[in-house]
């Protein structure tokens, strides 16, 4: 792989690394620090963009710059926490079921595609108004409904190479099953994987900001790139650039995800 | 062959479709039937007009039903279904003469049967529940309905109240109808009931047969619901809504150019207020209580969301009802007193403060824009304020029926007497949602309620206003100005006092 990048460089992968770089650099040190509070009002109300306020100020005078860095540090967390658990129910699911197969690939391939039959924004939407509002409840909702695509994946990739030779002859000499499964096999699938991981962190970023733009997903006061949006609707003639500091940073998120994954799945060519 | 001859008279049918519709709509445009859209913010409960309870609804039915008497702009009672009533002197008994020639919408003339079973059934009296609170025999209100000729009707009630004309507004349903007035309502008002498609929207159309002459000058108003602030002001520049009231200040400064709409702003009869749940921990600690309302900066709320049309109270009565105000806003004052708050925490045994969830009606972008202030301020004083938006239809559920909240920031309205909205704390009211009991202001209203003289009345409810604001039995804050878009077109629309759409004397230019 790194001979690959030596020999062309991949632009993809830079410019990826670049944006989501930034934009995860923004979003942790929102967690700590922020220009201003992210929740202190002002009686600058509706001020446009300007030096002291980057992306200029809200209804309430809040700072729009601290707020999207807050708010990009929730989307990318939640987005993320999102993954790692249906990634994480994905390889330990499909796993089994692809190299297992029998009763529990039925049961678990039968409920996946019942998961898979409702669109999985009303799913989540479904599971969320059950279990509650908050950031947990919308991470655990949002991880169910992505993990049937996960471990779809994972489980396609393990039929494939349960009969590989070398894996054959790992069970020739008595290697665990266990061992087989994440030891043997598992790296090899990494590529596949790593690539739909990406992918399903765009996902989750959206149907996070869609969920909070809602207002079903993050709570105010807590800022959140979706609730900001809706918020700023209210406001779209007499002060743009508050839906447009959200909006523009959900595009800048989404759009570095896909360069990133688009440049990991060159990387594997 | 068989295959073109089908085309052919598909393409046929197509065609009268597309003409039919064409006349159609020409047909309606290029006609005087004059028509108006009013945008509200929330479904209807009710049809009945003795079963609705939410004011957004009761603003509504205000065009279909009418009661003995209404109200008119001033707050003043007009004769309406009577022409014509009279209190004894000890205040027991109110004789109504029926005004001559009231038809129902359905075509029949008011009798002195409906107007009797229609306050038999308000009052309990027909089957034992009473549907409107002060007309029930249990509280001092109609004993028995007495048909003295085909145009008298003589009520008695078990206590002498001046207030209780006032529930006399109360509508009038044909006798026997009840079961049928939420499906097909039937009244006497300047509208009758056309449509109701739920989540969307209420029809009426012109009473040719309304008492009061030359009104209504409308032909037909659409009440359609649009639960999104966002989706009301693009729907008022884009002209599909004429009339839109509760504009928050955002949408009317969006309007303020004028080429639509016109932004008029009147005080409305909404006590807006962060109510406190008075049995759930901690806020059954009058103490806690007390910090909350030093926390908050009534100001700040004013002017980041009111506009700075609101006028701040400190305790449940609307300024202009001038005679029955006692101005409470020093005791805790208008700005935030954080020193104090904390320290009221602190002997409260809060000094790490606590964590408060408060419940808004997502519908109102009003309240939920004063949550996030509220949240703000109060987490200045270490109360860990977080908002949870519900549907309206859970808001009434859970919390204002259900109880089942902690802190809720929601208005109540308040009709022309002011005893009505002090009846709200009365520890055995099913309408004190907050809970609140205090012995001293049940008695206090009840002698509130007896006296016939109006300076000792007032006066009474001062105290009572007083001893609300004292055990800081809720975190009033204002009440709203009322800013009301009216489209270009149209003229005529009256302010109420009272918490109504009164669509009758509407007209397109």
């Amino acid at each position: 792989m790194l001979l690959a990048s030596r020999r062309k460089v991949n632009k993809y992968f830079i410019a990826g690394l670049i944006m989501t770089g930034l934009a995860v650099f923004c979003g942790i040190l929102g967690f700590f620090w922020t220009p201003y509070g992210t929740s202190a009002m002002s009686d600058d109300r509706f001020c446009a963009p300007s030096p002291g306020h980057l992306f200029g100020t809200d209804n309430f005078g809040r700072d729009i710059f601290s707020r999207v860095m807050q708010g990009m540090g929730t989307t990318i967390l939640v987005s993320v926490l999102v993954v790692i658990f249906s990634a994480a129910a994905g390889i330990i699911l499909g796993a089994l079921t692809g190299y297992f197969g029998g009763v529990l690939d039925e049961i678990v391939m039968r409920v996946t595609d019942a998961v898979n039959g409702f669109p999985s924004i009303l799913l989540a939407l479904v599971a969320v108004s059950v279990l509650g509002q908050g950031r947990i409840n919308l991470i655990l909702s949002l991880g169910v409904v992505f993990s049937p695509s996960y471990i779809r994946i994972v489980r396609s990739e393990y039929l494939r190479l349960r009969d590989a030779d070398y894996i054959k002859r790992a069970r020739l000499m008595g290697v665990g099953k266990m061992r087989i499964l994440f030891v043997h096999i598992l790296p090899n699938i990494l590529p596949v994987f790593g690539v739909s991981v990406m992918i399903g962190l765009n996902n989750a970023i959206l149907a996070e900001s869609g969920m909070s733009y809602l207002g079903i997903g993050v709570q105010p006061p807590d800022a959140s790139l979706g609730n900001m949006l809706s918020d700023a609707q209210g406001f779209l003639q007499m002060a743009p650039w508050y839906a447009l500091a959200p909006g523009l940073s959900i595009v800048w998120l989404v759009l570095g995800f896909s360069l990133l994954s688009e440049g990991i799945r060159r990387f594997g060519e | 062959m068989k295959k073109k001859l089908s085309g052919l008279f598909f393409t046929a049918l197509l065609m009268m479709a597309v003409l039919g519709g064409c006349s159609d709509g020409t047909g309606e445009s290029s006609g005087d039937k004059s028509s108006v859209v009013v945008g509200i913010q929330q479904d209807i409960d009710s049809l009945d007009p003795h079963l609705a309870t939410a004011a957004g609804t009761k603003e509504i039915l205000f065009n279909i039903f009418e009661g003995l008497v209404k109200s008119d702009e001033n707050g003043n009672l007009i004769g309406a279904v009577a022409s014509d009533y009279r209190i004894s002197d000890d205040g027991l008994t109110y004789t109504f003469t029926l005004r001559d020639g009231v038809k129902f919408h359905n075509g029949n003339v008011v009798t002195a049967e409906d107007v009797k079973y229609s306050l038999e059934r308000v009052s309990g009296l027909l089957d034992g529940t009473a549907l409107i609170a002060t007309l029930s025999p249990d509280k001092g209100g109609i004993t028995s309905v007495d048909i003295l000729n085909d145009k008298t009707v003589q009520v008695t009630v078990g206590s002498a109240n001046a207030e209780l004309i006032y529930s006399f507004v109360a509508a009038i349903i044909p006798a026997g109808s009840g079961e049928d007035e939420s499906a097909d309502p039937i009244g006497t008002g300047p509208f009758s009931f056309v449509s109701y498609t739920p989540q969307e929207s209420i029809v009426l159309k012109k009473n040719p047969d309304y008492w009061q002459e030359g009104l209504p000058r409308l032909d037909q108003v659409t009440f359609k619901i649009v639960n999104s602030a966002e989706t009301a002001l693009m729907e008022l520049q884009g002209g599909t809504i004429d009339i839109y009231p509760y504009l928050t200040d955002s949408q009317a400064q969006a309007l303020s150019d004028g080429k639509t709409h016109q932004v008029a702003v009147s005080p409305s009869n909404v006590v807006q207020a962060l109510f406190l749940n008075n049995t759930v921990e901690p806020l059954d600690n009058v103490l806690v209580r007390k910090a909350i309302l030093y926390a908050l900066d009534k100001n700040a709320i004013n002017k980041y969301v009111g506009g700075e049309t609101g006028s701040l109270i400190g305790s449940a009565m609307l300024p202009t009802l001038s005679d029955y105000y006692v101005d409470l806003n020093d005791v805790y004052g208008n700005e935030a007193n954080v020193e104090k708050a904390k320290e009221l925490l602190a002997q409260a045994g809060y000094e790490n403060g606590f964590d408060l969830v408060i419940d808004i009606p997502s519908n109102y972008e009003f309240h939920m824009q004063t949550g996030e202030v509220v949240a703000e301020q109060l987490k200045a004083v270490g109360i860990n304020a977080s908002i949870h938006a519900v549907e309206w239809n859970t808001w009434l559920e859970d919390i204002y029926n259900g109880r089942n909240y902690a802190a809720t920031i929601s208005g109540v309205t308040c009709d022309q007497t002011p005893g009505y909205m002090l009846n709200r704390f009365e520890s055995t009211s099913s309408k004190n949602f907050i809970n609140y009991s205090n012995p001293e202001y049940d008695e206090i209203y009840q002698k509130a309620q007896k006296a016939l003289d109006l300076n000792e009345k007032a006066d009474y409810y001062k105290q009572l206003q007083k001893l609300l604001t004292d055990d800081a039995a809720t975190a009033f804050i204002m009440v709203p100005g009322n800013m009301t878009a009216i489209s270009n077109r149209l003229d005529g629309y009256k302010f109420y006092p009272i918490y109504v759409q009164d669509m009758s004397t509407v007209y397109v230019k």
